[in-house]
């Protein structure tokens, strides 16, 4: 009885901030109440009893997106372009919605029984995988292929992102510059803050392996704290060119192309982990790939090189 | 009714809320603000019916859901990314779709 | 969750505190330290709700709800396993105390930099 009043009271939490979200008014207000929908799913997923995903909800689509929207908001605000004009078609949208919401539900009851095969097939494969979380096995190990892919993905995004920015600004720092005063008090923020984030991103990262957490929680907290560096005015942020942070943003990617070669060569296939081998190539491709994303989604949310506004030229 | 059906019926609730807001908003941001809305319920409506069977979530569907999460907020950076760049040339709304107010003058 | 490495049990606090034998006096102040928890959140939102100006909700906001939060984690503390857990308990609530004192500052001092007027009656 409890459960299900607290999971009534979930849902309709989540209803009421999602449709805040959608049809509040003015976009900074949307903005605000996804970032507080985004928590809200976190603690849908913690419900479930997935963990880890509850913490990559929770880093990821309630924290880096709600900055991601923030910071975008900020941008258009700048140039007086995010005045909200309303909505339009409204009729033809609600239709289009209420028919995909009760397709989902009629769905929803006309599943089928689900195939434990699969599942009893990962629970015995298990203990030869090399490390006890079983999502942790399924993502670096079973199908680890796909996690090279979205590193691979990852990086074309930002690619791609870069190729926004206008010609002139090429050379420029990445995003805009940050104007916290140098004694205030996000400066001393962002001053406490980092340490704290590298040694917690660093223990999700090796906690990932038996217990809750993984490459993507920790390299997101990383990239957090990297990104309120940057916006306390602590460190700049790079330019295109700079080697360091291109060896970093590939640096994933690489090593596991590279252990998935060696696998190839020695173990009889692309990406195939022995037992014997299987903890220590995983941690191997966990710490390149946390490196990696900590790098490629702090460039991701603070967006492509603008033009010189006035000083910021080339040094 | 237990836990399972109310979070998996309110995730299609929140996907239904999602494409309205696609459809309906004219403002591009609000646009990505949808699609981040939609995706986020199909991976509650997935994960929840990852749970259907057995003891707690299957992790192959747990899995491939944080690959997702990761992958959206990918794409919501290189939209948002258009969406400013957009703005910057015409303005924040689709050409088609933008309010029909009569303009005092024409800047151009 | 299947795991490979089976965790070893360790009893609640809760249960340490008193007779394992129906409510353990453990539960009981976990109960009202939640209960207290509750009423200063519900005071900070009624101050979000009410109060007339950005500065004063700030106000009801920064120090009702983290006295709110504290009570709250007090609450937790003791349906913890282990002093790790605790600790880890106390650690949120020092973080989440820098925070929101930083984002306050900071909507306080853009706030009053957009020219928002301090309404004193």
């Amino acid at each position: 009885m409890m459960a299900l009043s607290f999971d009534l009271a979930l849902a309709a939490l989540l209803i009421v901030s999602a449709l805040a979200a959608v049809a509040g008014r003015g976009l900074f207000r949307a903005v605000i109440f996804f970032i507080v929908y985004g928590v809200l799913v976190a603690l849908a997923w913690a419900r479930l009893g997935a963990v880890d995903v509850a913490l990559a909800e929770a880093a990821i689509g309630a924290g880096l997106t709600g900055v991601l929207l923030l910071a975008a908001h900020g941008r258009l605000r700048r140039e007086g372009l995010e005045a909200d004009p309303g909505a339009g078609g409204q009729g033809f949208a609600a239709i289009g919605g209420a028919g995909v919401a009760l397709a989902l539900g009629w769905a929803w009851f006309a599943l089928p029984e689900p195939a434990t095969a699969t599942r009893a097939a990962l629970d015995s494969a298990l203990p030869d995988a090399g490390v006890g979380n079983p999502v942790t096995a399924v993502l670096l190990n079973f199908r680890s292929f796909d996690t090279l892919l979205e590193s691979i993905v990852l990086l074309a995004a930002l690619v791609a992102l870069w190729m926004l920015a206008r010609d002139g600004a090429w050379r420029q720092r990445l995003g805009l510059p940050q104007h916290a005063r140098p004694g205030g008090v996000l400066a001393s923020f962002g001053r406490v803050l980092p340490p704290l984030g590298l040694l917690f991103g660093a223990f999700l990262v090796w906690s990932g392996a038996d217990d809750n957490g993984g490459a993507f929680q920790g390299g997101t907290v990383l990239a957090a704290s990297l990104l309120l560096a940057m916006m306390a005015g602590l460190y700049l942020p790079p330019r295109i060119g700079e080697r360091l942070w291109q060896s970093a943003l590939v640096l994933g990617p690489v090593v596991f192309i590279a252990c998935g070669l060696v696998g190839a060569l020695v173990w009889g296939g692309f990406l195939v982990l022995p037992p014997a081998y299987a903890k220590g190539v995983i941690l191997a491709i966990e710490t390149g790939l946390t490196i990696s994303i900590a790098a490629t989604l702090a460039l991701l949310v603070i967006g492509p090189p603008e033009q010189a506004h006035n000083s910021g030229g080339a040094a | 009714m237990n836990g399972l059906d109310i979070l998996a019926l309110s995730a299609s609730a929140l996907v239904g809320l999602g494409i309205y807001g696609l459809l309906a908003a004219r403002h591009l941001l609000r646009r990505v603000l949808a699609f981040n809305l939609v995706g986020s319920g199909l991976f509650l409506w997935f994960g929840a019916a990852g749970a259907c069977g057995g003891v707690g979530v299957d992790p192959i569907p747990q899995a491939l859901i944080i690959t997702g999460i990761v992958v959206a907020l990918a794409a919501s950076a290189l939209g948002v990314a258009l969406v400013v760049a957009h703005a910057r040339l015409s303005g924040p709304t689709l050409p088609e779709e933008a309010p029909c107010d009569p303009e005092p003058d024409s800047g151009s | 969750m299947a795991r490979a490495i089976p965790k070893k049990p360790r009893r609640p606090l809760s249960a340490a505190c008193g007779n394992s034998a129906g409510m353990a006096w453990g539960d009981i102040a976990s109960i009202g330290f939640t209960a207290v928890g509750l009423v200063f959140f519900v005071a900070g939102t009624v101050g979000l709700i009410r109060f007339p100006d950005v500065f004063s909700r700030l106000h009801a906001l920064t120090k009702a709800d983290n006295l709110g939060l504290g009570f709250l984690a007090l609450g937790l503390a003791f349906q913890a396993p282990g002093w790790t857990e605790i600790a880890m308990l106390a650690m949120v609530w020092a973080l989440a105390l820098v925070a929101a004192g930083t984002a306050a500052q900071m909507v306080a001092r853009a706030a009053l930099a957009e020219g928002e007027e301090d309404e004193r009656p």
